[in-house]
């Protein structure tokens, strides 16, 4: 009896999904809503929502986000993206903050054949030879090759430095990519320091630095770590600037370095309230932020989760289907789509090539500069 | 490489070299006693960097009275990791203690993520240790001088008490035999307490001048530290003072000087470290200056 009741339960609920499904449009959200991560998944989440609140109908019919946690968690992540192809039936998902985590989601996405566009996961692999995954921020490699093009077209550096943690894989990617594009410019790197994450002296590396007098070093560092070497460098008496990436992006950034840290450049995502010249896409969003959330500041991680969700509407409608593989062809000629982060046109590895922005501590707060069109 | 940097080098070596030192110095005292090879030492050396932590950046007390309070906190801790983890074990076997050592380390690493969270936090390093002067081309702070200063002049303090006093004769005696010190009257529990307390008093000076020296305190800060020292200890002859500082500040000059020589291998210098130890360990298992032990850990 209790086996039959189940049965027809179960006929019930798929056949009220399948009946859902055809005058809705199920978009699926997994990211880090809970666990370490839960700061910058909430952030995105936010953003997505609002620019649903924003365009709330596709091809005549209402959009529906589902959402789920993934607990900053890679096997979450994996279970997260099964449940929403599964249970909820979603013809794309967005997701998630964290590559690790976009990777464990993209396998799954990847097998179900629904395409997956990822808010900020710079790491390559994301989407390296995946058919399903797409991202809407820039990669690691465009993010050192801005870091190089802005040190040497903008500042006018010729000489560089880097000092670079060899048991990190993001610091010595970006490190490379600095010093590629840095070389091919013109640029000289004049000492290619090392150390290991973890590592609380950093006197012999900096003195040797700085017997080499560099115009910049590149210090491709996480925050913790990169806030206690700007302070050894200065007592040191280093007087040339230093820079890094978005690893760096981080409020205790400063409370950990205090003066040391003035001065410091680091690249990040093409968004901050305060950036000038802002495209109109970005000030409608920035102006619609402050009426949704009038207590918050706009921020980065949001831009690219309004992006997300413009990008796969445009998708939609380009395609004038919500079947998955429709959506992932259209996803996939995405051209000069105006996005928040600016103008969206996904190349063959579906990545976007964007501005990378330029961001400067002074004063102990964080200045959006401008922004940098990277070159390889 | 021109003097003024070879003396700058020689500056930061002679720094970092005599912190290993005074950590070294704990693990010494306690193996040359005990035969045992302590490893909470590394983490009661970050306790006293969190106390003084806490007293005078989160309390706002003055910083003689976080100096007092990180010194007395981390003995307080030294004594009762011996109490709790080792006392109990003194005549189990050698094997239990070490296990129960690894144990107590793995503990105090986990809950001090738990209670005082796993993010870096700052330490406010007082100006006037911090006013930058250049000597003949060479930068110093005056912290940099003083850190050698204090750490010398502990270890000579150290080093007289050991063989002036009557407590450093009673450990002296223990070193050589327990049972028999014993019989002798002495009160060896006490006198083994009282070795703890010295080391971990030094940890505590070292953990707050490596505070101060490189302004951030983390649960983990106490791991690497700890196993340079343990190497500075073996590389001076373990169970000897003035070999663990000696041992320290060679391990300071091995890595400072490799980045300086070879600065194409800078990401191999804690392998360097490393390497060291192994080689010491087949060319010279006693250490710089290690007396010969019939049994080994």
């Amino acid at each position: 009896m209790r086996k039959l009741f189940l049965a027809v339960l179960i006929c019930l609920v798929t056949a009220a999904s399948a009946c859902a499904a055809d005058d809705v449009v199920r978009i699926g959200f997994y990211n880090c809503l809970t666990g370490q991560n839960a700061f910058g998944g909430q952030l995105e989440l936010e953003g997505v929502q609002l620019a649903m609140t924003e365009f709330p109908e596709i091809l005549g019919k209402k959009v529906e986000l589902v959402v789920v946690d993934n607990k900053s968690d890679k096997v979450e992540s994996a279970n997260a993206v099964t449940r929403l192809i599964e249970n909820d039936k979603v013809c794309a998902i967005i997701g998630s903050y964290g590559s690790s985590l976009s990777i464990a989601g993209g396998e799954v996405a990847e097998t179900a054949k629904v395409p997956m566009l990822t808010t900020s996961s710079t790491n390559p692999l994301v989407t390296q030879g995946k058919k399903y995954s797409f991202r809407a921020c820039f990669i690691d490699p465009q993010q050192g090759a801005g870091a190089a093009t802005y040190a040497y077209r903008t500042l006018g550096y010729k000489k560089a430095a880097l000092l670079v943690d060899v048991a990190n894989d993001y610091s010595v990617g970006l490190a490379t990519f600095f010093k590629n594009s840095f070389t091919k410019l013109g640029g000289e790197i004049v000492s290619d320091m090392r150390y290991q994450s973890g590592d609380q002296d950093f006197t012999a590396q900096l003195t040797e630095i700085i017997s080499k007098g560099p115009d910049v070093v590149l210090l491709p560092a996480y925050f913790a770590e990169g806030a206690v070497i700007l302070k050894q460098a200065r007592e040191l008496g280093a007087t040339f600037r230093f820079m890094g990436g978005d690893a760096m992006d981080n409020p205790e950034m400063v409370t950990l370095g205090g003066d040391a840290i003035d001065g410091f450049i680091y690249t990040g995502f093409a968004y901050a309230p305060d950036m000038p010249n802002m495209n109109p896409v970005a000030a409608k969003f920035t102006e619609n932020w402050k009426k949704a959330y009038p207590n918050k500041d706009t921020n980065a991680n949001a831009a690219l989760g309004y992006d997300c969700y413009i990008m796969i509407m445009d998708a939609i409608q380009r395609a004038g289907s919500a079947e998955p593989e429709k959506i992932r062809d259209a996803l996939e000629a995405t051209k000069d789509l105006p996005t928040v982060t600016g103008i969206t046109t996904l190349d063959a590895d579906h990545n976007p090539q964007k501005d990378i922005g330029i961001l400067e501590i002074k004063g102990g707060k964080k200045t959006f500069v401008g922004t940098v069109v990277p070159e390889i | 490489m021109n003097l003024n940097m070879f003396m700058q080098h020689f500056i930061n070596a002679l720094g970092l070299g005599s912190l290993y030192g005074l950590i070294a110095i704990g693990y010494t005292m306690v193996y040359g006693i005990l035969r045992l090879i302590n490893f909470a030492h590394g983490d009661i050396f970050m306790l006293g960097a969190y106390f003084v932590f806490f007293s005078t950046i989160q309390y706002k007390l003055p910083w003689l009275a976080g100096l007092v309070i990180a010194i007395a906190g981390a003995t307080f801790c030294g004594l009762l990791v011996d109490r709790i983890a080792y006392r109990p074990l003194r005549d189990a076997p050698r094997i239990s203690a070490l296990i129960s050592a690894i144990g107590v380390s793995f503990f105090i690493e986990n809950f001090s993520i738990v209670v005082f969270s796993g993010m870096p936090r700052p330490v406010v390093q007082p100006p006037s240790l911090m006013a930058a002067f250049s000597a003949g081309g060479v930068r110093l702070v005056p912290l940099n001088l003083m850190v050698p200063a204090i750490s010398f002049v502990l270890v000579g303090a150290l080093l007289w008490m050991v063989h002036r006093t009557k407590q450093g004769l009673a450990m002296r005696s223990i070193s050589h035999d327990i049972e028999t010190t014993r019989l002798m009257g002495v009160p060896v529990d006490r006198t083994i307490a009282l070795t703890f307390a010295l080391g971990s008093s030094l940890a505590a000076v070292a953990g707050i001048m490596w505070a101060l020296r490189y302004p951030r305190v983390e649960p983990l800060m106490g791991v690497m530290p700890g196993f340079k020292a343990f190497i500075a200890a073996v590389f001076g002859g373990i169970g000897s003072i003035p070999g663990a500082m000696l041992g320290g500040l060679s391990l300071g000059f091995v890595e400072i000087m490799s980045v300086a020589f070879f600065p194409r291998a800078s990401g191999y210098r804690d392998a360097f470290a490393f390497i060291l130890l192994i080689v010491i360990l087949l060319v010279k298992p006693t250490g710089l200056m290690g007396e010969k032990l019939e049994e080994k850990i």
